[in-house]
């Protein structure tokens, strides 16, 4: 099968081929743009906005297919986080004086190891947003922020089975309904725009130096036992001062969202003002930190 | 291109652009000087050094070599043309592609283009471990389409795709040539004003080719500029009217493609 094609302009380009400034010229003239050029940040956000679609629809689709291998499916996403619950709520239990816990401890416990567990999924599935859909990458021209974004919407998408177990947890261990249950709303936008921020630094991250998919599990690890999850902050001593671990948890964001929580659900662990002013601090620094720091790395994703 | 002498002109003419016709086809894609660099982490060659290699060896340390894929192409492509792109395996042609496809960054000089360049290739992977049908919605949201331009499309995309009730199954289930038809149905089901093709028609069976050529040729004649590679030098010569050679990275011919194909002939027997 032949095709014809209406003869061009061009002769033999080979003979008398163009400089360098003739067809920047050339391009200029015609308003040709240049590609692969970072898109300043207000047409980034435009070209985000326009594959909105692209990436709700990609964080439904993974998290559906997530789960489809298993006989249980779904219900492991709710599972998997409760039999965590458990095996720390058995071990710190019998571990710990019970002086240094909580006074609704189950409710507590089920409530950290939860939403430290978004903290985490977001951090890790984050980390290889960029490296583990290169296959997306190189076949599709899309803003790349896209993938970071989705994994934090999939990740939003497993809370929310989450939320509903959690709050059974919370009535089974005698806590009332109460209208205050509707401070998890504004406490977990926060997060996520704290967690979408960690979750674009660690896709950066990870394009520089590959090992540190390795480090991530230590590093969450360490911030788990630093989140107060089994134990209540020391507060302060009897001299009046606060104890290095008091500090840490005052400041640890994800401390801050899992007390923020707790307010909302556990009647005497209200959260007080102070909190929720770092609780904002932290979503909205770390989001747009790490939107810029990702964005200004936009032409170097698909080179791997 | 060199602007005609123009005949003297009053103030409002002198506001209005030359007429279309004096200044010849638009051009849609100029890259000049482009110069493309891979850094690939291998073991690669044994050190010469017998006591680093084994140091090597401890650390597991990965050396990083520079691969130059292409080293200063030049040319400018035009509206209405399909560009036929010829050369070795590892001659760069892929990545010449990719590059204009804005998926590989350019080391040096730069490609001015129309619109996003869309590149169809056998390697290029959609997600697979999810269903056919979710993938033709995913690759139509990717390429920027509303959910009800996807609806509108779904239909067209699966039948052009032809494979059947396999797009209920998730696509790592695919032979490699049904998964390549089925990328190239949805990435020709919009209207791209620059196609780049990438030995999507060497797979599929015959009927498959015959109208993914018929379709490449629709999307030429809606004003655009297709690019294709292929190592099948007859649906080059049947296909473009224009051929680039690319030899180790490097340009080694542009021209009418029967000379460009008659020339990378004799140079290859």
């Amino acid at each position: 099968m032949s095709v014809v094609v209406p003869a061009p302009s061009h002769g033999h380009p080979r003979d008398d081929r163009p400089s360098h400034d003739d067809l920047a010229a050339l391009a200029a003239e015609h308003g040709l743009p240049k590609l692969g050029s970072r898109p300043a940040l207000t047409d980034y956000v435009r070209q985000l906005w326009g594959r909105r679609f692209f990436c709700f629809g990609l964080a439904r689709a993974r998290f559906r297919s997530q789960n489809e291998q298993d006989r249980l499916g779904i219900a492991w996403i709710v599972l998997r986080p409760l039999i965590n619950a458990a095996v720390y709520g058995f071990i710190f239990g019998l571990l710990l004086p019970k002086s240094s816990r909580q006074d609704n401890f189950v409710a507590s416990l089920v409530v950290g190891v939860f939403i430290f567990q978004f903290f985490a999924a977001c951090l890790t599935d984050g980390a290889k947003s960029i490296t583990g859909n290169s296959g997306l990458i190189k076949s599709l021209h899309f803003p790349r922020a896209v993938l970071p974004f989705a994994t934090v919407i999939e990740q939003v998408l497993a809370l929310v089975p989450m939320l509903v177990v959690m709050l059974v947890v919370a009535l089974a261990t005698g806590e009332p309904v109460r209208l205050k249950w509707l401070e998890l709303v504004p406490a977990l936008a926060l997060m996520t725009l704290f967690c979408t921020g960690i979750a674009m630094i660690a896709a950066r991250l990870t394009i520089h130096i590959r090992d540190i998919t390795q480090l991530i599990p230590f590093l969450t690890r360490l911030v788990f036992y630093l989140s107060g999850i089994f134990y209540k902050s020391p507060g302060a001593d009897a001299k009046g001062g606060q104890s290095v671990l008091a500090t840490v948890l005052e400041f640890n964001p994800v401390h801050v969202y899992i007390s923020l929580v707790r307010g909302a659900v556990i009647v005497g662990e209200a959260a007080p003002a102070h909190t929720w002013r770092l609780g904002i601090g932290f979503g909205v620094v770390f989001f747009l930190v790490g939107f810029v720091y990702f964005w200004r790395a936009e032409e170097r994703y698909g080179r791997e | 291109m060199s602007e005609p002498a123009s005949p003297p002109v009053t103030d409002t003419a002198a506001l209005l652009p030359p007429p279309v016709a004096a200044r010849g086809p638009r051009p849609t894609v100029i890259v000049d000087d482009l110069h493309v660099n891979y850094t690939v982490y291998a073991t690669g060659r044994p050190a010469k050094n017998e006591s680093t290699k084994l140091l090597r060896r401890a650390v597991n340390m990965r050396r990083a070599r520079k691969i130059h894929a292409l080293k200063g192409i030049s040319f400018t492509a035009h509206q209405g043309e399909a560009i036929g792109v010829i050369g070795r395996n590892g001659s760069g042609k892929s990545t010449l592609l990719r590059a204009i496809a804005g998926l590989t960054p350019a080391d040096q000089g730069a490609i001015y283009a129309d619109s996003d360049p869309t590149l169809l290739g056998v390697n290029a992977a959609l997600i697979n471990e999810l269903s056919g049908e979710r993938n033709v919605v995913l690759g139509g949201l990717a390429m920027g389409l509303t959910p009800d331009q996807v609806r509108e499309k779904y239909d067209d995309i699966v039948d052009f795709a032809g494979i059947g009730e396999f797009i209920e199954l998730p696509m790592r289930t695919y032979s490699a040539g049904m998964g390549a038809r089925l990328r190239f149905a949805i990435a020709a089901s919009a209207t791209h004003r620059i196609l780049l093709v990438d030995e999507a028609l060497a797979v599929g069976d015959a009927d498959f080719q015959r109208r993914s050529e018929r379709r490449i040729s629709e999307l030429r004649d809606a004003a655009g500029t297709v690019f294709l590679v292929s190592h099948s030098l007859k649906v080059i010569q049947d296909t473009c009217q224009r051929t680039l050679w690319i030899d180790a990275g490097i340009l080694r011919l542009d021209g009418p493609s029967a000379e460009v194909i008659a020339a990378y002939n004799a140079s290859v027997r």
